[in-house]
């Protein structure tokens, strides 16, 4: 393997017409991290993507791999290899020769490559099929094959266009843990793109959320998760409640401790920081809580979730593990109380 | 079938013992009836303007003849006059070798046109413009289409002239009309279309990202061409091929047009022992042409996979 390596975006940007896909975007990707770069569709992710890889050209700004500039050199040397989204796996090529059309772009002998590609796909499980089509494998075999053809040419780097999403979701889970113990035995730089902010809480060691263009976070997913930089990643990673906060009794906000910070400020809780109790009929809340009826209540099997609507229309979402629902259950049109520790509220004002 | 039946049963609610024997044989009946009555329109048309024609050929092919009778028998005479007589194999290899010239420029020129049209036109809109400006020359007829060239390409026609005129050549050139070089111009002119659309339909179904994944694994535009491009499109190529290949095999205007009478095919013996009412003669002729171009075609289908295009 041609080792990890780092992989910088510097002030890029991507134009199509007048339409800006990516704005700007600088981004440290260091040697040998997983990183997702997340966001819904339409968000850059992608552009993002193909211009490392560089199968779309850069309008502006500069890509370095390790210490090159790799901004305007062709897709092949750049020691970064794609996985793209549907596979594309050569139709009339078997599996060996899918694998080795590197090689055999190179001119390396028919045996040497054989054995090459013979190798890698034993590494991935796939020498079983070595003679067959693509069309003769299931989704998750061909993207075997699609990896295996990627890391032939031992790339520092390795690009990922949501792998996952062609695969039924029990497949997915199942490929979703192979790629990360692959990450881990290469060593390599994944860069792998999702609109799945479970898919890249679980395999990212870095979390790029992009939004119309622009990269609103970057960050472990822990720190991500728990300290969202803005109501939009808060929203995108979900588990949150955004409410929008107020100065003192002002309908349809939640009240802020010492006063409503300026502008249009919302206020983030963890659904599962949220405790029920049964409430006393009277209606309002304070700061760290609120009363409201329960509408929904859907039970997830680790948790059960109840949707409740406070009283002047806001609507909770609470996640309660199984075992604390159990214990005090909560039935529909049931009115409760929900509170919540002052540490767990976030204000954002953006 | 049974199951079908079973579960129809099943549903009226009574057990399949209590059914008498004699309702259950009208009811598979009823249902094995469906499918044949299906197909019977097409097998029907099939059978009239296909199977039946067909076999008349070949009927008449074993008749005997004289000058002004057919006389029905089963005599392999036909064959036996047509195998031995030289001016068949001369014909059957002049006919061949121009098809083949045909066939290779057609493919050279309609691969390299689709190519463009499919990967170098970005826009749809062109695309269309483009194909449709590609099916001009069907506007007006074949026969118009290769008289237009007899002015161009005679003795002083357009083309002498102009080479004479500009002084590369003293002499007109001879080879340009009613000629060998005529005909596959003609041809070339007439049938390149039908390479174009199968392989332009081919190169269409090629997903853009084989070829990026081509690209990101180190092929240049010559070994994707090859690598990839080349070998999806055979199932088109193949159906251009077979096109071209049984028109020009059975083609006798554009010959007998282009050659000045000069040249013969193997479409024009046959309209020649009709015009002295040698039916049979003509039968047998049509009959080894129809296995000759049955075993080429067949030997592509081996080949090339053309169902996945059909």
């Amino acid at each position: 393997m041609a080792g990890a390596a780092n992989v910088e975006l510097v002030a890029v940007s991507k134009r199509y017409g007048s339409t800006v896909a990516v704005d700007g975007v600088d981004l440290r990707i260091p040697a040998g991290s997983y990183c997702c770069l997340l966001g819904p569709s339409g968000c850059g992710k992608t552009s993002t993507l193909r211009m490392i890889s560089g199968h779309e050209e850069v309008s502006d700004g500069d890509i370095l791999l390790g210490s090159r500039n790799i901004t305007d050199l062709a897709p092949a040397k750049r020691s970064t290899a794609m996985m793209f989204q549907s596979y594309a796996l050569f139709p009339h090529l078997d599996c060996v020769d899918n694998v080795a059309f590197s090689l055999t772009m190179k001119g390396v002998g028919r045996a040497t490559r054989r054995k090459r590609a013979m190798e890698l796909l034993a590494r991935l499980h796939m020498d079983g099929f070595a003679d067959r089509l693509p069309g003769q494998l299931s989704g998750g075999q061909q993207q075997r094959v699609a990896l295996a053809r990627a890391l032939i040419t031992d790339p520092s780097v390795l690009l990922l266009d949501e792998p996952l999403s062609a695969l039924d979701p029990f497949l997915r889970l199942q490929v979703r843990e192979e790629l990360k113990v692959l990450q881990a035995q290469l060593g390599i730089t994944f860069i792998h793109v999702t609109h799945s902010q479970e898919e890249a809480m679980a395999l990212a060691s870095l979390v790029v959320v992009m939004n119309q263009g622009r990269i609103e976070q970057v960050g472990e997913p822990q720190a991500v998760f728990n300290r969202p930089a803005s109501v939009f990643v808060a929203r995108f990673i979900g588990g949150y409640n955004l409410l929008p906060a107020r100065g003192d009794d002002q309908a349809g906000a939640i009240a802020m401790p010492g006063g409503a910070p300026p502008g249009d400020a919302h206020v983030a809780v963890r659904a599962d920081r949220i405790r029920l109790a049964a409430a006393p009929p009277q209606p309002g809340h304070g700061a760290c809580e609120a009363t409201g009826l329960v509408k929904t209540i859907e039970y997830l099997g680790l948790m059960v979730k109840v949707g409740v609507e406070i009283d002047d229309g806001l609507r909770l979402s609470v996640m309660l593990p199984e075992e604390r629902y159990l214990a005090h259950p909560v039935a529909l049109g049931m009115r409760v109380s929900a509170a919540w520790a002052r540490d767990d509220m976030h204000v954002m004002t953006h | 079938m049974e199951s079908v039946h079973r579960s129809l049963i099943g549903r009226n609610g009574a057990p399949p013992l209590e059914r008498s024997a004699a309702s259950r044989r009208s009811r598979r009946r009823r249902f094995a009836l469906a499918p044949y009555l299906q197909i019977a329109p097409l097998a029907a048309t099939l059978l009239v303007f296909l199977v039946v024609p067909i076999a008349a050929v070949i009927a008449v092919s074993f008749w005997d003849y004289d000058t002004a009778r057919l006389i029905p028998a089963f005599i392999f005479t036909n064959y036996h006059d047509l195998l031995v007589d030289p001016i068949t194999w001369d014909t059957y290899l002049q006919t061949i070798s121009v098809a083949f010239l045909t066939w290779a420029l057609t493919l050279a020129i309609g691969f390299t046109v689709a190519y463009f049209l499919a990967f170098h036109v970005r826009s749809k809109a062109w695309q269309t413009v483009l194909f449709l400006v590609c099916t001009v020359p069907f506007w007006t007829s074949n026969i118009i289409r290769m008289i237009a060239w007899i002015p161009f390409l005679g003795r002083n026609g357009l083309l002498n002239q102009a080479l004479l005129h500009f002084g590369l050549i003293r002499q007109p050139l001879e080879f340009l009309l009613f000629s060998n070089f005529a005909v596959v111009l003609a041809y070339v002119h007439l049938f390149t279309l039908f390479m174009v659309v199968p392989i332009f339909n081919s190169m269409m179904r090629i997903d853009r990202a084989l070829l990026e994944a081509a690209r990101d694994l180190g092929a240049s535009g010559r070994q994707s061409l090859w690598h990839v491009i080349i070998p999806l499109t055979k199932p088109g190529i193949a159906i251009g091929t077979i096109f071209i290949l049984t028109i020009v095999m059975g083609d006798f205007v554009t010959v007998s047009v282009m050659s000045g009478g000069q040249r013969a095919s193997v479409a024009l013996m046959m309209v020649n022992a009709m015009s002295l009412l040698q039916y049979p003669a003509a039968a047998a002729n049509a009959v080894v042409l129809l296995a000759i171009v049955l075993g080429i075609v067949g030997a592509l289908v081996r080949i090339v996979d053309i169902r996945k295009e059909l």
